[in-house]
């Protein structure tokens, strides 16, 4: 039973970062990337007046930097923090997303 | 009863103008941007409608436009670098040259001689023959000691042939004279204040002001008098209050000018504030739905209607100038994005980006007049700009 708990512990972030998130959300997420973060970071992610967002532009940081950097914003830059608006599952895909290179400009 | 000559004329002006069958002027007609798709929509102000569709006009995220005085052209300052010239009559790209690498933003000249693009990267503004689109002049945005260039904001047309553009990273702002366009002068002010995100211009052309993101205040010049600098103004108007997260920078394109009275977005405060033109203190905070991106004047200046940024932007609010209140909340649908006032300001044009389509508005009854279908429309822009400083 205990095995049993702590196998399905250790499963638990696993299904997470498999994302609960339906497709729906996940549709709504990418154009929020383009459309909303876009608004500072092009919205071919390639930068203004923040910095680019691709995987190239990303390169060296990993997931949960990136993820932490959504989640917080920059402080002292006009970068927000975006936990108030979206969940840790949500702010945790968006970063997977960028790093994979799936949003980069075709 | 037309001869047979002056018919075959005619016939040769309709084919000269595209072979359209029937003549227009360009005052009523503008530009819709499809941000996403590159393209841009010519629409009759008049009969509220789409005459044609431009694409290949590249990323057209932030892009701005400005009109040559004659109103039968219209740049456009795309992000990649891109400045595209679009004969409205024609509906047609005339001229294109990738100038730049990310831009943001462009003016063109009091004489309309010159157009100005302002960059990100490589940080400067560059300066082009409006007719030819050839280059006329480059000027890095150098700051420091180390040779770095900074990204250039709040570019604007200036009476006396000049461009005014702030420094996001350096805190300054230039005076670019393009009198002698062989030999371009610039005048510099340093430490205007952090993190300029934006400038504006006055519609008489006199006073430049500067946003500032990284601090609670705005920077002032004196374009008669540039021997006094910049004035800093509004300084702490959050009074020490925690600002809360902006998602969206606000723009200062346009100048919300009432009586004695200016409106402008507060940056982390929702808040419009009112400043007393007189001596540039703060004459009321005016609470709001959300962060306020654009806060523009009906041109009669009797209205002020002001959108936000994500997630509460949905709505737009419109502040009664006589009792400098809110007086009417709309909820025109996902993504306001911009606002266009036709020139005597009967109508305004809501772009809806994530409803893809574009309201029209009576702005006595607020009643909606017309919707026009359009992807992720962002920026609308009429010809009449070509006839006001600043736009």
């Amino acid at each position: 039973m205990r095995i049993l708990l702590g196998l399905l512990i250790l499963a638990l972030p696993v299904l997470a970062t498999a994302s609960g998130l339906s497709a729906a959300r996940r549709a709504e997420l990418t154009n929020l990337l383009h459309q909303d973060c876009g608004s500072c970071h092009g919205s071919r992610l390639t930068g203004g007046l923040g910095p680019a967002l691709t995987s190239t532009a990303l390169a060296g940081m990993n997931t949960a930097k990136v993820a932490r950097i959504i989640a917080n914003g920059r402080p002292g830059t006009p970068m927000p923090p975006w936990k108030p608006l979206l969940s840790s599952d949500e702010i945790q895909w968006l970063a997977q997303r960028l790093l994979s290179g799936k949003e980069d400009p075709k | 009863m037309i001869s047979g000559w002056r018919a075959a004329a005619l016939g040769l002006l309709a084919l000269a103008l595209g072979g359209c069958a029937t003549l227009r002027g360009s005052g009523d007609l503008g530009l819709v941007i499809e941000r996403t798709s590159g393209r841009a929509l010519i629409v009759d102000t008049t009969h509220r409608s789409e005459l044609a569709e431009i694409s290949g006009l590249g990323d057209l995220s932030h892009a701005t436009v400005v009109y040559s005085r004659d109103e039968r052209y219209a740049y456009v300052f795309g992000r990649d670098g891109g400045l595209t010239q679009i004969d409205m009559l024609r509906a047609r790209v005339a001229r294109r040259v990738v100038q730049g690498g990310n831009s943001i933003g462009g003016a063109i000249s009091q004489d309309g001689s010159l157009v100005a693009v302002s960059n990100y990267v490589p940080g400067g503004v560059k300066v082009f023959a409006a007719d030819t689109l050839q280059p006329v002049a480059d000027i890095p945005a150098y700051y420091g000691t180390e040779g770095k260039r900074s990204k250039v904001v709040g570019l604007v047309d200036a009476p006396g042939q000049r461009f005014v553009f702030s420094l996001y990273d350096a805190g300054e702002i230039w005076v670019l004279n393009m009198r002698d366009p062989a030999h371009p002068a610039v005048r510099r002010f340093k430490d205007i204040g952090r993190l300029p995100y934006d400038g504006l211009i006055t519609p008489d052309g006199r006073y430049y002001i500067a946003g500032l993101f990284g601090e609670d205040g705005m920077a002032l010049l004196d374009l008669w008098h540039l021997d006094r600098g910049v004035r800093r103004i509004l300084d702490g108007y959050g009074r020490g209050e925690r600002a809360l997260p902006v998602y969206k920078m606000p723009h200062l394109e346009g100048w919300a000018i009432a009586g004695d009275y200016a409106l402008v977005p507060a940056v982390g405060y929702h808040e419009v504030l009112v400043v007393n033109r007189r001596d540039w203190t703060i004459r009321k905070r005016i609470p709001v739905h959300g962060q306020p991106v654009f806060v523009i004047a009906r041109p009669d200046g009797r209205k002020v209607w002001v959108n936000f940024a994500h997630p509460l932007n949905d709505t737009i609010q419109v502040i009664d100038v006589e009792r400098l209140r809110v007086e009417r909340t709309l909820k025109p649908g996902k993504a306001v994005l911009h606002m266009e006032f036709s020139p005597r300001g009967e109508q305004v044009w809501v772009s809806v980006r994530d409803d893809n389509r574009v309201l029209v508005y009576d702005t006595e009854s607020y009643r909606q007049l017309a919707a026009l279908p359009a992807e992720n429309p962002s920026g609308i822009f009429f010809a009449a700009r070509a006839h006001r400083t600043g736009l």
